[in-house]
């Protein structure tokens, strides 16, 4: 009897070897991917920029200070890391939910036999991959920001911002729901580049200003990915994971109900 | 209702705020069938289709495809289609996107066949987002093919395109018709109605105002149109046998007429001096726009 089965497989075709929802969420996240890593817009700063910038800040220009200062070097390190976790999801959910429900491609996926949940998984799947290639390009450049972390760390805080770009697809999502194509790239940035630097995650909020931060899954994420490497943090790393879970969970409730409500 | 329609609407309702998309609007299509539901715009077509395809739900009344609710998996499995307004995704190549759309589908037919079938094996490597809006159309075309549907839903299917691409669309529909799908298209092209429907609709302001083949449609209203410059006056003639409709304009009066020998009789013998007398039978284009304006 295994014999029969093991043939039966074997002589199947390929395709049919995976499970037919699986199929079609397979390929959405390949095309997903692939469209934005040619879209140059967009694969472009959102690949090179946080290595590049790294670099220029944390190698070129405060190179000396830094090679003195451990702490310092791994501030930076994942400061940056942090800003390319955030960009692929925000603005890759933003601007192509809300292209894509405005132009009608959403609509065509709900009538023809798309799963439901597969335009999202392969949106974050995508942001995913964009932050393991931003990851590995961190990594890459870590030594001439005289930091050593060892191999593990590096992969644990790889890792960390992997999943932890789950709350920035969900916020990109929800303002994709909610803004038209040509206003999303506008409002995606309206809190992108303020949640930055209001997150202390590329310099040290003045003491007055800390509370701010709270507000900033980007700050809870640095958290997280400096628990991950041992390094001194603040808070319980599992309740910043919980505040995250959180935030992805209601954004993108709300933002589900609002893209699939029916005419 | 009977399980034999693939598709069917029964009496819906749809309103959209105030206005009234569609008014106990009822259709079905069966098995093999191509069945056109034409009408001017903003008649209520895309709304129609919207509620086979389960992306809105009526207000009252039912839509039912395969027997099943559109929104069900199951039956979208077995459906193919092409909307009116949706742009694929720019960056990706044409061959691509059919690939994409083909994972949702148990049966696909090979990418290169859906190309074959749709003209556009050509374009196959070109990216969709730096082509014409024609052959937009056409690939969109082919990812409404590219399921093995038994159903094909086709919203405006040939707008934009040149003479030589419809063509090309209507031999392709005319063959899928001989392997046993069913179609049901819009559209406000008659000629498009005329040349492959075995069934159509005609809708206004979201009412079904006659249903039947081409032929019973084009017979509904052969009334003839008589035109002539007489004294009579317009509500004389409207009391007369035979006569349908009476208006009279600086060209004189027009009248329709299901019996226009025994009109045109009694014009002469009511009238010596009547001149300028014509008598034109209504085209398939002239009962569409007529059975269309009365509604209006």
């Amino acid at each position: 009897m295994e014999t029969t089965t093991l043939e039966r497989i074997s002589n199947a075709p390929p395709a049919d070897r995976l499970p037919r929802a699986w199929r079609a969420y397979a390929s959405d996240a390949k095309y997903e991917s692939l469209r934005m890593l040619r879209a140059p817009a967009f694969a472009g700063p959102f690949l090179l920029l946080p290595a590049g910038l790294y670099v220029l800040f944390g190698v070129l220009l405060f190179g000396a200070e830094i090679a003195k200062d451990p702490k310092t070097a791994l501030f930076m390190f994942m400061g940056f890391s942090i800003m390319g976790v955030m960009g692929p999801g925000m603005f890759g959910f933003g601007i192509t939910i809300s292209t894509e429900r405005e132009h009608g491609l959403l609509r065509l996926k709900r009538a023809l036999p798309a799963p439901a949940a597969a335009p999202l998984l392969a949106k974050m799947l995508m942001s995913m991959l964009f932050v393991a290639i931003v990851m590995a390009s961190m990594a890459a450049v870590a030594p001439l920001g005289h930091l050593h972390l060892p191999a593990g760390r590096l992969l644990a805080v790889s890792l960390v911002c992997i999943l932890g770009s789950a709350p920035f697809c969900a916020l990109g999502f929800l303002i994709g729901s909610l803004a038209s194509a040509k206003s999303a790239p506008a409002f995606v940035n309206l809190l992108y580049l303020p949640m930055i630097y209001l997150s202390g995650i590329l310099f040290p909020l003045p003491k007055s200003a800390e509370w701010i931060a709270h507000l900033s899954p980007a700050y809870h994420l640095d958290q997280i990915a400096l628990a991950a490497v041992w390094a001194p943090h603040v808070g319980s790393p599992l309740v910043h994971a919980a505040v995250l879970v959180a935030i992805t969970v209601v954004f993108t409730a709300f933002a589900v109900r609002r893209v699939a409500r029916h005419d | 209702m009977t399980n034999a329609n693939i598709a069917e609407l029964a009496a819906v309702t749809k309103r959209f705020g105030k206005v009234v998309a569609l008014d106990e609007f009822s259709l079905a299509v069966g098995p093999g069938e191509l069945f056109a539901l034409l009408g001017p715009n903003g008649a209520g077509k895309t709304t129609a289709i919207s509620l086979l395809l389960g992306l809105a739900r009526p207000d009252k009344g039912s839509a039912r495809l395969f027997g099943l609710s559109p929104e069900s998996m199951e039956a979208r499995r077995q459906i193919g289609v092409m909307l009116q307004e949706a742009a694929l995704i720019p960056e990706l190549r044409v061959a691509e996107q059919i690939d994409m759309v083909a994972a949702y589908y148990p049966d696909p037919m090979p990418v290169e066949r859906a190309l074959e079938l749709t003209g556009t094996a050509e374009l196959g490597r070109r990216p969709y987002g730096k082509l014409s809006g024609g052959q937009k159309r056409q690939v969109q075309f082919a990812i409404a093919l590219v399921g093995r549907p038994r159903l094909l839903f086709l919203d405006e299917p040939t707008v934009g395109l040149d003479v030589q691409s419809r063509e090309a669309v209507w031999a392709t529909l005319r063959r899928l018709i001989g392997e046993g799908c069913s179609i049901m298209l819009t559209t406000h092209y008659l000629e498009e109605a005329e040349a492959l429907a075995d069934r159509v609709a005609v809708i206004a302001k979201g009412r079904l105002i006659a249903t039947g083949t081409v032929d019973e449609m084009r017979a509904l209203v052969v009334r003839k149109r008589i035109t002539c410059r007489t004294i009579l006056r317009a509500e004389e003639v409207s009391g007369w046998p035979d006569v349908q409709t009476v208006s009279s304009d600086a060209h004189g009066l027009h009248i329709t007429a299901s019996n226009t020998e025994n009109v045109v009789r009694r014009l002469l013998v009511a009238d010596e001096d009547l001149h300028g007398l014509e008598v034109q039978s209504a085209g398939l284009a002239e009962a569409f726009t007529e059975l269309t304006q009365e509604e209006r």
